[in-house]
């Protein structure tokens, strides 16, 4: 089996986000980046799925040259090889054409990423690549089992689950509980340095979004504290003067 | 020119995120001086998609082939695609639930369109077509400007709320082809907890984290939720100890939710978690800790043990119910 895992290089988890340029471009300074969450555990998968010589997991990341300590990381949790399509990421209608292109004659029998980037949050790249490869998506899963030809899915939906088979080829936005993350281990760091990572050119598409300007959260008033004896009040609080109850 | 939403049913009714997405779209038809058309697939009564009158869609067309009885993102999709191409729409609208983010990228792809998902706000007026949606797990908002001749925006739960805008709605049988090749995936089994709030849609939210300190202690979480009419939540350190569902899981690795109101119980308040739910309209946080962070996000604060105000707040409810 040949997978193919999408990562994205985003800021870690703990990043104050701001902007800079009259709120135009976010503000890198001083940002730590870390590989996707979401697609941490996609991988995560992906190498329990191939474990034992099952087959081969391949990791591609849409971005220019600063990005390949993230790339280094996502091998040394244990993908086999890497790609870097040497490009800034547009948008996903961008990347995930690039990746749809890498992916077309290519022969992976299914293609992972994480449910969205933390940065973006636009659960859109697995869908995209789905329809540029006219194969089926699934996302936002919670479970992923393959059985040859066969996978059976988990996905969430309101308020519950669905379960839905897909054979052949397909594309899958993987959430939490499809694996735990796995923790590199200082021979993966090791061999992470000699894996291949290859870098290809972007093919050109046209532009269908463009950020124009960030904007913070409002910032909120000064809370209103309730003495813990008074906790009653708050109810009466919440109706009548929020008005959310 | 015309505004086209895809309406998703579930078990043949619509829920308000639905009505939302209507009562969004129909705005963007007003400031287009356009139409709304409505989409519905799978088995819907017409007394239901009448409803979609009531908050603008002048037009429902109605498709209920058996092969799409049941929810195919790349069916649903090309079906979407078609009825815009047909009815000469150039923005669709849809609900950014988790059908509608599977489904958005692929009629994205198929009407060579720019995506706004996670949706906010109407789109700006200004000779530009820009809609601001969030971004960094709710610690900012994007203004994405859609640059091609198509559009497709996915709008989030609890964004715009629903306004009637009553119009006689005209049900129309709609059919487009659909390859064998697009019915890859075969749902085998659907199980939906009737009797819980769904969270992401939820308009009220009572969360509680590790100040609970065990499982077994989350009965009078759930019975304030049960008064409240409200969705349970956690934080991340509580589905991670497997104390509650990922599924419950808020913040920036686990769902962003925008409620009218955030109850956050035995939560510190971690940047993480501030990220999925700092767009909730109304916080309350009860902790122990006055330094806990979340204080300083919050509307209204209780310091306290929330073994002692969760009772309280339980008998208050209920008197105030009463």
């Amino acid at each position: 089996m040949k997978i193919l895992v999408c990562i994205s290089n985003v800021p870690d988890t703990t990043t104050k986000i701001t902007f800079t340029n009259d709120n135009t471009e976010f503000n890198t300074s001083g940002v730590q980046y870390i590989v996707n969450p979401y697609d941490e555990i996609a991988l995560s998968r992906a190498i329990e799925l191939t474990e034992g010589g099952k087959g081969t997991v391949t990791v591609i990341n849409v971005g220019e040259a600063g990005n390949d300590p993230t790339i280094r990381k996502a091998l040394a949790i244990g993908a086999d090889d890497a790609v870097r399509v040497n490009a800034a990421p547009r948008d996903a209608y961008f990347v995930a054409k690039q990746i749809a292109e890498y992916a077309k004659d290519k022969d992976f029998n299914l293609i992972l990423t994480g449910r969205e980037s933390i940065d973006y949050n636009g659960n859109q790249v697995a869908a995209m690549v789905g329809e540029f490869l006219d194969i089926p998506s699934v996302s936002i899963i919670k479970k992923l089992d393959v059985d040859g030809d066969t996978a059976t899915i988990e996905r969430e939906i309101e308020g519950g689950k669905e379960v839905l088979t897909v054979s052949g080829k397909f594309v899958a936005s993987c959430a939490e509980g499809v694996a735990e993350p796995k923790i590199p281990n200082m021979r993966g760091i090791m061999s992470a340095r000699t894996k291949p990572l290859v870098v290809v050119d972007a093919v050109a598409i046209e532009e269908v979004t463009k950020v124009t300007k960030y904007e913070t959260p409002a910032p909120r008033g000064t809370v209103k504290l309730i003495p813990a004896d008074q906790t009653e009040s708050l109810i009466g609080l919440l109706h009548s003067e929020a008005k959310v109850i | 020119m015309s505004v086209l939403v895809y309406v998703e049913q579930a078990e043949g009714k619509f829920k308000k995120s639905v009505f939302e997405a209507v009562s969004y779209a129909k705005a963007i038809a007003d400031q287009q001086s356009t139409h709304l058309t409505a989409i519905s697939i799978g088995d819907v009564a017409d007394s239901e998609l009448k409803e979609l009158g009531k908050y603008g869609a002048s037009k429902v067309l109605n498709v209920n082939a058996d092969q799409l009885k049941t929810f195919v993102n790349q069916a649903y999709a090309s079906v979407i695609a078609a009825a815009a191409e047909k009815e000469g729409a150039d923005i669709v609208v849809l609900s950014n639930s988790f059908s509608g983010k599977g489904l958005a990228p692929r009629i994205a792809v198929k009407l060579k369109a720019g995506l706004a998902d996670g949706a906010v706000e109407l789109p700006s007026t200004d000779g530009k077509f820009s809609v601001k949606k969030t971004a960094f797990s709710g610690k900012a908002f994007a203004i994405t400007e859609l640059t091609s001749a198509n559009k497709v925006i996915a709008l989030n739960p609890n964004a715009f709320g629903v306004k009637e805008n009553a119009t006689d709605a005209a049900i129309e049988a709609f059919t487009a082809d659909v390859k064998q090749s697009d019915l890859g995936t075969v749902i085998k089994e659907i199980v939906r907890a009737t009797d819980k709030v769904s969270l992401p849609d939820a308009e009220l939210v009572v969360s509680a984290g590790r100040g609970l300190k065990g499982p077994e202690n989350w009965g009078m979480i759930e019975e304030l939720a049960g008064l409240l009419g409200a969705a349970t939540a956690c934080s991340k350190p509580v589905s991670d100890a497997d104390w509650r569902p990922h599924s419950e899981h808020v913040g920036q690795t686990g769902i962003a939710i925008s409620p009218n109101l955030y109850i956050a119980i035995g939560i510190s308040g971690a940047i993480q978690h501030l990220a999925g739910v700092s767009s909730s309209k109304v916080i309350v946080v009860i902790n122990k800790d006055p330094e806990a962070p979340f204080f300083k996000v919050a509307d209204y604060g209780i310091v306290g043990d929330a073994f002692e105000v969760v009772p309280k707040l339980i008998e208050a409810l209920k008197a105030h119910k009463a």
